[in-house]
Order: C-alpha cells, then structure tokens, then sequence
C-alpha cells in the first residue's frame, strides 16, 4: 500500500478508520484499558456506514457476537488489553476450530492479572500465540508506528478472510495513545485491495465447507443463503457436523496447522533498517522499534555499526530470516518490554544460545539511551 | 395426517444422542412444528446452541445452526441477530448454560430485549457430564457433587428473566407437547426477546438416584410441581412455595425492541434524526 495521505491521529483511533475502510460491518467489545478508545471512535463510524457496534456485558460476551456476526458473513472486529485477550481465549479457540475469520486488536499493558492499565508493556507475545488450549497456529501481527496502526489492521482483515481464522492485530499502550502523524494510503486503495473470503456458489448438495485440500482453509458461506451447515467447537466433519472419527479428527487439527505453515510467505512481514552493513543486530518490534532506531543513529555516530531487524508478523515468525542474519552477525540482541518472550523465539529460530536482551517490565517505554548503554556494556 | 418431521430433520445425524425417554425430543418436535405452522423459511432461520445434552438440539434441525460454546449462546445469537435483524435467530440452551456459566448473557439479552427467542431446557441436572449440580437442582437431592444432598439454593430462571427485562416469559413441561408448540409459536410471533422455559426430565442422570428412575416417574414429578398461571396466580404464598407456574408468565408488546432501538441510533449518525435524549423515554431511571 502506498503513503499518499497525511492525517494527524493516534494509534487507537487509526486502527478503528483501519477497520471501516477495510469493510468491517460489525464491532463487538468491553471497556479496557488502554483499548477503549478503538470502540468509542468506532461506535460512531459503524452506525454512519449501516454497520453495528455494541458494548456487550462482558469481554466473553464481545468476542462471541463477533464470532457469531462473523459466521453470518460480516467482517467482525472486536479491541481488547491483555485481561481482556484472557477472558476472550476460550472462543478465541472455537473461531481457530470453526474456522471464523475476524480481527482482535489488543492494546497491550502491564501484567499479569490487572497489572498495570495504564502502562506500557509487551507481555501478551506468548499469549497471542496461543491464546486458547489445544493445537491450531496462531497468526499476530505487530504494529510498531502509526501508520502500521491502520495498515496492519487492514492487512489482518483481509488475511482473516485469506485463512479463515481470527488474526490478532498487537498495539501497545504506547502506540495505542500516541498522538501524531502519519501517512496513509488512501481509503480507495484500502478499498481496491479488499480480498474477500471465498465462496461457494455451486448446488448446497454438493457444500461440504470444511472438505478442503490439506494446507486450505475451509469455505465458509455466509448464513441465511440457502447453504445450511453446522458450526461447531468440536472436531467436525466436512459438513461441520460433530464426529470422533480418527483420521478426521486427526487430519482436521493437521489442516489448522498447515493451512499457515504452508503458507507462511503470504503473511511473513519484516522491517529492516540500517542492517546492510551491520554488525550489532538490535531485534525489536511495537513502539520498542522507534526507540531502536533512535538508539542506532546514535551508535552509529559513535562509530558502533548497529542495525534493526523488526518483525511485523510476530507468528508466525519470520524464524528463517532471522536464522539468516543470525548466521551472520555475532553481536544480537533482543529488546523487549517483557521478560524475553520473542528473545526466546530468536534463540529457537537461531539456534543460539548467546542471544542478549534488554528486557523492562516495569510499566515504562525503554529509551533510546538506554538501548546504546546497554549495547556498548554487553557487545 | 401425520406430521412429517423430516423435511426439518437432518436425517443422517438420527438417531439423537439423547437417552430413551428423554424429553429433549418432545422439545425438538414441538419446536419444529412451530416453525412450521409460522411457515418460516428454513435459510430464515439460525439456531444457536450451547454445551451439554441441549447443545445437540442444533445439529438435528436443517437450519442454519450454530454450536457455541458453553453458556455463550445469547452473546453469539446477539452478533447473528444484529448483524441480521430481518432473520429469526433462536437459542437453545440448557439450565446450566442459561443460568449458571452463561447468566450474564442471559440477563443482558433479556434487559436488551433483542428480538431473539431463548428456549431453556431445564431438566434440573448436568445430565451430559453425568448429574452434577445444576443451578436450578431441588434443594435435598443427590448430585454426584453433592453426594450428601444439594444445600445450593434452586433458581427459577423464568422469575429472572422478567426481572431482567425480557419482554415474552413463559414455561411449559414436555408432558404438554401441544402447550409447548403453542408457546413456541408465541414465542417466535413476539417481537423482543422471549424466554420460554421447557421443562424435561432426566430419569438417567436426575432420577436415577432420586427415586424416579424411569421416564415416568420423572415426568410424573415435573407434573406434580407444575401448575397453569390461571391457578397459580389463586394460591396462596405458601400454597405456591413448591410449584412452578406454567403458561405465559410476562407479555409486554409495548417494550422497545434492540435492533429496532439500533436502526435508531444508525439515524442519527447518518444525519436522519436529532441524538436520542432522556425525553425519548417514558421511563426515566
């Protein structure tokens, strides 16, 4: 997508315009800090394009009629912080089962538990790999500035639709209530790059939504069109119907997996910035990345040749990528607002123990500085 | 001529998991042929169930149908429903997903009275997970978690489903199958949401070990603690401590519809109406 407009905004309220314009009809949600603002700005928006947006009685009660809203045929969007992601795994899972395309955005702040509300943190990495129990794979995609705040939520609806599950879109509180500019493509183009989920349009004697190819997702027909199947948290059949059968359930559970593994390029998504020549790999994602980069100008005039590696798809992660780069820079560290949940996944992909992290959890943005200190003592 | 259920059935999923005698069935049979004497549309229609030996009710019927997860049948009836006012979107939960795990939604569901009907299977018992307490359990009967008797105190879901704000209550026994046709026709007809509590029995997992242990005998205990409205409302209070009332127990055509309330607030911000105000509404607090 190409940065053609400028609008002066903040994260929240960008991912909410990001929603509209990528055709999402239907919002769901609970109060939660520092998420709100994603439903006040959309509660207004929904309602003006024919759309709904309800504040339901709870953070389960969110979730499920945005599932539910999903099933029927609409894109869903429903906007969270990290209690919230909690309480909403449960159906998370039956969306991943079910196979129900929707977006889940979640303003992360300090945990565990109530944590801290109103401050930044990076702790649901692990969570929004699997957030639910049992076996599926987990697609987040991580915004790490403004403008990502819009175009990763409109990347994650049409990847929703591509992959037939729920794709958690990760702000942080940073992020979320930063106030600035950014440039956009423009609502057309949004518009133009709408992909659809397929459908099928032949006789509903020959639908079977959930019989598909071993790396495809299902083909789920929206409701009320003469297409009546079964939607179900339980291993299913190619009707949807409950079953106990062994390779169906076995090959069912296989699919979830491979259906993105296979498919991993279509989703895979990296900054890199300053790495052409570096010897010092800084990795980092969300608004630690801004940081990063403020810190490597600075080592870079200090003579200290550093570079940024940023995921933006956080899983499935770009592990091969970073194993390339990993190969070949000896001094990597990871900087994160938690206790090395992602420095765990670099040192999986990399095959290296000797990985080094910055790690803060204490509520507060890790500054440039920092970052520099931290780099001179360690490498 | 006899009913012909099959062009309602999903034939190849017969027979039900249900136990012999089950009343589950009398409820599945009475529902389809409300349907079918209000002659909606099989693509009109969305059945959202929830866990436990009622969450199998929406695999049998060739609607569009949902299986939800425990409790959740209301919050994901309210997506379907808002996201398409102009279908019929109906719950079918038991006692313990409508009023134990899934109480909130059902009181919102209620309170926003969302045009969406709620059928309650309560059969006073987890009968699927094998005779765990359930919330609406008589006091003094065995579970297999109170194994010394239930002390939990029993819930009438109908009684909080008016409080609530639901605008359509009402309770039959599944040794009334007509009656329960009749008030599901009502139900589906009342615009609002209506909350019908269909009383079954469980001689497996309820009366086994609490002296009904048959079909029968179950059904004959729902029939000596239910009584019409008619005459529960000429009962004394003492009279009525033991007795469910059965009928239509709350009917309010005048209460605001959800969706319709919603095609309101979708006015004011396309410019069609000024913003809703206190002065919209007879009811101030």
């Amino acid at each position: 997508m190409s940065a053609t407009r400028e609008v002066i905004s903040t994260g929240n309220e960008l991912a909410a315009l990001a929603a509209i314009d990528a055709g999402c009809m239907f919002f769901g949600g609970y109060p939660l800090t520092p998420s709100s603002e994603v439903m006040h700005v959309i509660s207004d928006l929904l309602p003006k394009k024919g759309g709904v947006a309800i504040q339901m009685e709870d953070e389960i009660g969110g979730i499920c009629c945005v599932i539910g809203a999903a099933m029927s045929g609409k894109r869903a969007l429903t906007a969270t912080s990290g209690p919230g992601m909690s309480l909403k795994a449960e159906n998370l899972g039956l969306a991943q089962m079910a196979e129900v395309p929707l977006v889940c955005v979640n303003v992360m702040r300090g945990g565990p538990s109530t944590g801290l509300p109103t401050r930044v943190s990076q702790g649901d990495i692990l969570q929004s790999k699997n957030p639910s129990h049992g076996d599926y794979k987990s697609i987040t995609l991580c915004a790490g500035n403004l403008a990502e705040c819009y175009t990763e939520v409109v990347r994650a609806f049409n990847i929703a639709d591509r992959f037939m599950q729920p794709v958690i879109v990760l702000l942080d509180e940073t992020l979320g209530h930063m106030h600035g500019k950014a440039m956009l493509p423009t609502p057309e183009e949004v518009e133009a790059g709408i992909v659809p989920r397929k459908t099928f349009d032949g006789p509903a004697e020959e639908y079977h939504p959930y019989e598909c190819g071993p790396t495809d997702p299902a083909v789920l027909n929206p409701m009320f069109q003469g297409y009546r199947y079964h939607f179900t948290g339980l291993h299913h059949d190619k009707n949807g119907f409950p079953t106990e059968e062994i390779e169906t359930c076995r090959k069912l559970i296989q699919r979830l997996e491979d259906k993105v593994e296979a498919h991993k390029d279509e989703i895979e998504s990296y900054e890199e910035f300053m790495m052409d020549d570096a010897e010092v790999m800084i990795i980092a994602y969300g608004s630690v990345s801004l940081a990063a980069k403020e810190a490597i100008r600075h080592l870079r005039e200090d003579g200290i040749k550093a570079g940024l590696f940023r995921p933006i798809t956080i899983w499935p992660s770009p592990a091969e990528k970073i194993k390339e780069h990993t190969d070949k820079i000896k001094n990597v560290m990871v900087v994160e607002l938690n206790i090395g949940q992602f420095h765990a996944e670099v040192q999986r992909a990399s095959s290296r123990l000797d990985i080094e992290g910055l790690f803060k959890v204490n509520g507060r943005p890790i500054s440039p500085y920092e970052i520099v200190e931290k780099v001179k003592e360690v490498f | 001529m006899a009913f012909n259920y099959d062009q309602y059935l999903r034939l190849e999923k017969m027979p039900t998991l249900w136990c012999w005698g089950c009343g589950d069935g009398v409820i599945l049979k009475a529902f389809i042929r409300a349907v079918d004497k209000l002659g909606i549309s099989k693509d009109d229609m969305c059945v959202v169930s929830g866990i436990g030996c009622s969450g199998r009710f929406s695999s049998y019927v060739d609607f569009n149908t949902v299986h939800t997860t425990h409790g959740r049948t209301v919050a994901y009836a309210t997506g379907i429903k808002l996201a398409n006012p102009d279908k019929h979107v109906v719950c079918v939960a038991g006692d313990g997903d409508a009023l134990a795990i899934g109480g909130n939604h059902t009181i919102h569901g209620c309170r926003r009275n969302i045009n969406i009907t709620m059928i309650v299977i309560n059969n006073f018992i987890y009968g699927l997970t094998n005779s765990q307490t359930s919330p609406t359990t008589p006091k003094g009967m065995w579970t297999v978690s109170q194994k010394a008797g239930n002390i939990d105190p029993t819930f009438d879901g109908c009684k909080l489903a008016i409080a609530a704000g639901a605008s359509f209550v009402g309770r039959e026994n599944v040794t009334a199958p007509k009656k329960l046709e009749k008030l599901f026709v009502q139900a589906l007809e009342h615009k609002g949401f209506s909350y019908v509590e269909a009383l079954s029995n469980c001689h497996i997992n309820l009366g086994r070990k609490n002296k009904m242990n048959s079909a029968m005998a179950n059904l004959d205990w729902i029939d000596s603690i239910t009584v019409s409205k008619k005459k529960y409302d000429t009962l004394s209070p003492e009279e009525q401590l033991n007795l469910l009332p059965t009928g239509i127990l709350k009917q309010d055509t005048e209460a605001d519809e959800y969706c319709d309330m919603y095609a309101e607030i979708q006015k004011v911000h396309q410019g069609q109406r000024a913003k809703i105000t206190q002065d919209d509404f007879e009811k101030k607090i």
